[in-house]
């Protein structure tokens, strides 16, 4: 029968480039399952009360964590938050409104070139700003740095997420009376929210997982830091140290402090899907 | 009251009362300020991260001048900066990944938008996504503790022994190599690639795969011949974005790529990057010229960047404009 199959030699050309085709798709999806299951596996023997509540120790005396660090992380990426979401979602309005003015144009386009830059030059520039003419390096650039990141992500998801809203619904407000700024804010922009929550929640994740600007912006720290104007741990900071270290004892808390990291970028990412989901008119 | 506004009410909309109305006007002026202002910040923005670049490495641009793009001595003690060896690194780690992940990646983004059941493209698609979300730092821990000894042990003994003839896979094989750097980054990229791939198939008209087919083409040759050909610049335009990833990754790469400053031939070597030198070096930069150097570097990976992204994007464009 098998002959049958591959009567001509084209079908049988076909078949074999298609199996090859789903076995490069599903390869790349077992990666991330390889990967996800190595820092399971690996992470989940480094979990313990003691290592999301403790500092790090010296190497050599137990029970070390990486409590500063997730401390650090929240602190800095919600300050970058605070700063980056008001701007993104504003000329996120502002281009997906008036999209065919110059000025949008510009933006646009300096979102774009924004958002090439890789994020080790947003940290340089981070340093220049807000770390050398200080003489200290500070948990405030780093979240400025974050920023920087975010903007240009917010901007063309609450963009795209506007101009999915039909324009008649803005006419009909404004025909019912209502101001140009009572139809943006009580129809296009409730209309438009799942969109822009979810271009919200990707930017953090995508910040999350970023550790190239804070090298040299918020530097790391071994001991409990809140004030944002001094050097501030961050876990992904740590599992970079950790895991460059010699030590099998800091490899394994680098393991412990990627599992909780991949997860939280991983609840944020998905999180981003589900708000997605509600809006009925969008699908991406 | 105006008549606009009894028609507001007779249409069922809550009546604007003075109490509701007065705060909105507030808030309306509040909004256009900040709609103004954060475009004016914005701009501000961009304009400041360019001239702090450029001011930045204005000593290294004036000291070394063009000679800094293709000297190879990077020599603090000596104050001698030459960019060769991290543009060197960064083209070739970049250039295995692309390689590998355009021709895996364009093939799985076929398969999903072409091939595979709609609930198995659905999960695999979910899978791939979430590859891109991986944080580098978890890149390059598992490409340190787990990719490493793989290569060392296993692929790059292989590779000898198969390919062994090709110069760049001659000479022992280092822990850290750039191999390693190109197969980590061509992860991180290949999710951008299929899923840029796929949507653009799946955006393509039904009536194409129909009259392929109606004229005796198989499935396979409907794809291969008529849909891709069509979609080439949208792909090359992918792989461009890619690409651009693939130049600006710095941890990962830092973790697995060696970091030593050298160029050689063979990929089992370790190499090093231009964002790897910065993370590296750049806090323990002790002289003005030696900061400097590292400034330029980020200038220069600025441009490279923006010009990649941006030819990715216009090929893009192209092709919506011309669909």
């Amino acid at each position: 029968m098998a002959t049958a199959l591959f009567k001509s030699s084209r079908r049988a050309k076909g078949l074999l480039w298609t199996a090859g085709a789903a076995l490069c798709a599903g390869g790349t999806a077992v990666i991330l399952l390889l990967i996800m299951g190595y820092v399971v596996v690996q992470g989940i023997g480094a979990l313990s009360w003691s290592f999301i509540t403790h500092l790090p120790h010296p190497i050599g005396i137990p029970d070390g964590g990486v409590a500063n660090g997730i401390v650090g992380t929240l602190i800095i990426v919600g300050i970058a938050a605070v700063i980056a979401f008001p701007i993104g979602i504003l000329l996120g309005i502002y281009v997906g409104v008036y999209g065919h003015r110059h000025t949008a144009n510009a933006i646009r386009f300096c979102a774009d070139v924004l958002a090439s830059v890789p994020s080790i030059t947003i940290g340089v520039f981070a340093y220049a700003l807000l770390v050398a003419p200080f003489k200290h390096f500070s948990a405030m650039s780093a979240s400025f740095a974050f920023a920087i990141l975010m903007v240009p992500l917010i901007v063309r998801t609450t963009e795209g997420a506007i101009r999915m809203v039909p324009i008649e619904m803005r006419e009909a407000a404004v025909a019912l009376g209502a101001t140009d700024f009572q139809a943006m804010a009580r129809c296009t922009l409730i209309a438009a929210r799942p969109g822009i929550v979810t271009g919200l929640l990707l930017a953090l994740a995508r910040v999350t997982g970023e550790t190239a600007p804070l090298l040299f912006t918020a530097f790391g720290s071994q001991f409990w830091e809140l004030n944002p104007n001094n050097p501030m741990a961050e876990l992904s900071l740590q599992i970079f140290t950790y895991a460059i270290s010699p030590y099998r004892e800091w490899h394994e808390q680098a393991w412990g402090g990627a599992l909780i990291l991949i997860l939280a970028v991983f609840v944020l990412s998905l999180a981003a899907r589900l708000a997605l989901r509600r809006q009925p008119s969008a699908n991406a | 009251m105006s008549p606009s506004t009894d028609f507001a009410g007779a249409a069922g909309m809550t009546t604007p009362t003075r109490r509701h109305k007065k705060p909105d006007w507030l808030a309306s002026k509040i909004f256009t300020v900040a709609l103004y202002g954060s475009c004016v910040v914005f701009l501000l923005l961009i304009a400041g991260l360019v001239e702090e670049l450029v001011r930045g490495s204005m000593l290294s641009l004036r000291t070394f001048g063009l000679g800094f793009l293709w000297s190879s001595e990077w020599n603090p003690v000596t104050s001698q900066f030459g960019a060769l060896p991290f543009i060197y690194g960064t083209v070739v780690s970049s250039a295995v990944a692309l390689l590998l992940a355009a021709f895996s990646g364009v093939l799985a983004g076929i398969y999903l938008a072409e091939f595979a059941p709609r609930r198995v493209a659905t999960g695999l698609a979910l899978l791939i996504e979430l590859l891109a979300a991986v944080p580098s730092v978890v890149y390059g821990l598992w490409g340190l503790f787990v990719l490493a000894p793989f290569v060392t042990n296993w692929l790059g003994p292989l590779l000898q022994a198969t390919l062994g003839f090709l110069p760049i896979f001659q000479g022992n094989i280092f822990g850290v190599n750039m191999l390693l750097a190109g197969l980590i980054l061509a992860l991180m990229i290949v999710p951008t690639i299929v899923v840029v791939t796929r949507d653009l198939i799946l955006a393509m008209p039904m009536r194409y795969r129909e009259a392929s087919i109606a004229l005796g083409a198989t499935r396979w040759e409907a794809v291969s011949k008529v849909i891709l050909p069509a979609l080439r610049p949208g792909i090359f335009g992918a792989c461009m974005l890619a690409l651009g990833r693939a130049l600006g990754e710095t941890i990962a790469t830092t973790m697995v790529i060696g970091n030593r400053p050298a160029i050689s031939v063979s990929l089992f070597a370790p190499g090093y990057t231009m964002a790897s030198v910065i993370a590296n070096e750049f806090t323990e930069a002790t002289t003005n010229i030696y900061l400097s150097a590292l400034v330029e570097l980020g200038l220069l990976l600025l441009v490279i960047s923006v010009i990649v992204n941006g030819a990715g994007r216009l090929l893009l464009r192209l092709l919506q404009r011309s669909a």
